[in-house]
């Protein structure tokens, strides 16, 4: 399954750009192909258990996958995957 | 002359529901004639039976009531700007409105979503802002401007001159100042009429709770993870909506949390490891992105004390400003959530620094270089 995956100013330094292609028939699987991808993706936002990092939420549209299925939803053509970290600025 | 004439609302059945209509007209009379010729029967409802311009009807040319010109006979000029305001029946809380304050607050008063109640309740509202700084700046310009009747505004700090490129609270001849007096002055120099309470000193757990018990509505402008953790529990034990707002490089992230329905920490259960998700400070952050995700945080609240449209409440709204975005994605309570849940097991405020695992000071008194 092709997909975008669309990451904060934060994860872009490691992907390069704003929105990338992935691919994964889980949101699982999507991550251990980015992390193939770009070295390093899966440990900014999981720690060394393979569990998402409380402060780093990933949607698939507009849905938060904690309340889908987390790392097993799966996914299909022409979906997007948004990955966000906690933000705190604000002076 | 092409002027440009303001209808209140009660007059607007006769203009086709138009809030401001173009009218050619040399003085006030003629124009008055001239907009009775387009929208018959709008004379009648301004001139009483011996063709005077009654006492509970106020007519501005520009900002100044006809009464202190030439009454009917003022001259108007191209471009000029009238606007007819009639006195307002019903007032629920007392809050006579002055003609300056209506004048000032005109182009709020014809809009049928607010009205003078929705004025008058703008001008009975106390919002607290947390932080003078690049977000509290607007929201704080905003609110004020929009006729809050008291703002708060909590900031240890003093100004630095690596403040001016964003915080538009403050200016050149502020640097080494309190923020918090430097707001203050901003403020009530752009409306007197606001009551500016300031706090300076950073929140913490021990006066957060105090501070914010003041207020009907919190504005989040802090920029660390301790203040933020702390300002979403305090709003929940409180009750009090929250209205969220962050930045940084050319991210904004808004949303606002409404008491019972979802907190910040349901949203992000836990912070960063310190470090990780850098600061404005450590990262930068584009100036003018405070403007748009501040008067954002500023409409929010407004819509909250109007009780109008639908609140950003629910949704995380995303801006991208690099490539000019703008996403909204769902946010809800969270059943487990450790301050809102259904079994809280935080139900006092804690040592937010330690939970951030940051240095140990004030929550909130995070230098920013």
């Amino acid at each position: 399954m092709a997909v975008d995956v669309v990451v904060t100013s934060t994860l872009q330094k490691i992907t390069g750009a704003k929105s990338v292609r992935g691919e994964g028939t889980t949101v699982g699987a999507l991550l251990d192909y980015l992390d193939q991808r770009f070295p390093g993706f899966r440990a900014q936002i999981s720690g060394s258990d393979g569990q998402l990092h409380r402060f780093v939420n990933i949607y698939l549209n507009d849905e938060d996958i904690r309340y889908l299925q987390a790392l097993d939803t799966p996914l299909k053509e022409g979906d997007v995957i948004s990955i966000l970290p906690a933000l705190a600025g604000g002076r | 002359m092409s002027v440009t004439v303001y209808i209140p609302t009660p007059f607007r059945r006769m203009t086709g529901n138009r809030a401001a209509v173009q009218i050619e007209a040399g003085t006030v009379a003629e124009l008055l004639d001239n907009l009775d010729q387009q929208f018959p029967g709008v004379h009648d409802l301004i001139y009483n039976s011996e063709h005077h311009i009654p006492q509970h009807i106020n007519i501005y040319v520009n900002n100044q009531e006809i009464g202190a010109l030439d009454g009917d006979q003022t001259a108007l000029s191209q471009g000029d700007q009238v606007a007819i305001i009639p006195a307002i029946a019903g007032g629920q809380d007392g809050l006579a409105m002055t003609p300056e304050q209506v004048t000032r607050y005109s182009r709020h008063i014809i809009m049928n979503q607010v009205g003078p109640t929705g004025q008058r309740k703008i001008m009975g509202a106390k919002v607290l802002i947390v932080g003078a700084g690049g977000l509290g700046s607007p929201v704080a310009l905003y609110l004020t401007l929009a006729g809050v009747g008291t703002i708060g505004i909590v900031d240890f700090d003093v100004v630095d001159l690596s403040n001016l490129q964003r915080q538009i609270l403050h200016q050149n001849d502020d640097i080494g100042r309190p923020k918090v007096v430097s707001a203050r002055e901003t403020l009530n120099a752009y409306n007197p009429d606001v009551k500016v309470i300031t706090h300076e000193t950073p929140l913490t757990s021990d006066n957060a709770m105090e501070i914010v018990a003041q207020y009907d509505i919190v504005v989040n402008g802090a920029d660390n993870f301790a203040a933020r953790y702390l300002v979403n529990d305090v709003c929940v034990f409180l009750e009090k909506p929250l209205v969220d707002g962050s930045i940084l490089l050319f991210d904004g992230q808004s949303t606002v949390y409404l008491p019972g329905k979802g907190c910040y920490r349901c949203l992000f259960p836990q912070p960063p490891p310190p470090g990780l998700v850098p600061s404005c400070a450590e990262a930068g952050v584009l100036g003018a992105l405070c403007g748009l995700v501040g008067s954002i945080q500023a409409t929010e609240t407004l819509k909250l004390i109007l009780g109008i449209g639908d609140s950003l409440h629910g949704r995380l709204l995303l801006i991208d400003a690099l490539a000019m975005e703008v996403r909204a994605l769902k946010i809800r309570r969270d059943l487990n959530c450790v301050v809102c849940g259904d079994h809280p097991t935080v139900t006092e405020l804690i040592d937010y620094d330690a939970f951030c695992g940051a240095a140990p000071v004030g929550a909130g008194a995070h230098a920013e270089a």
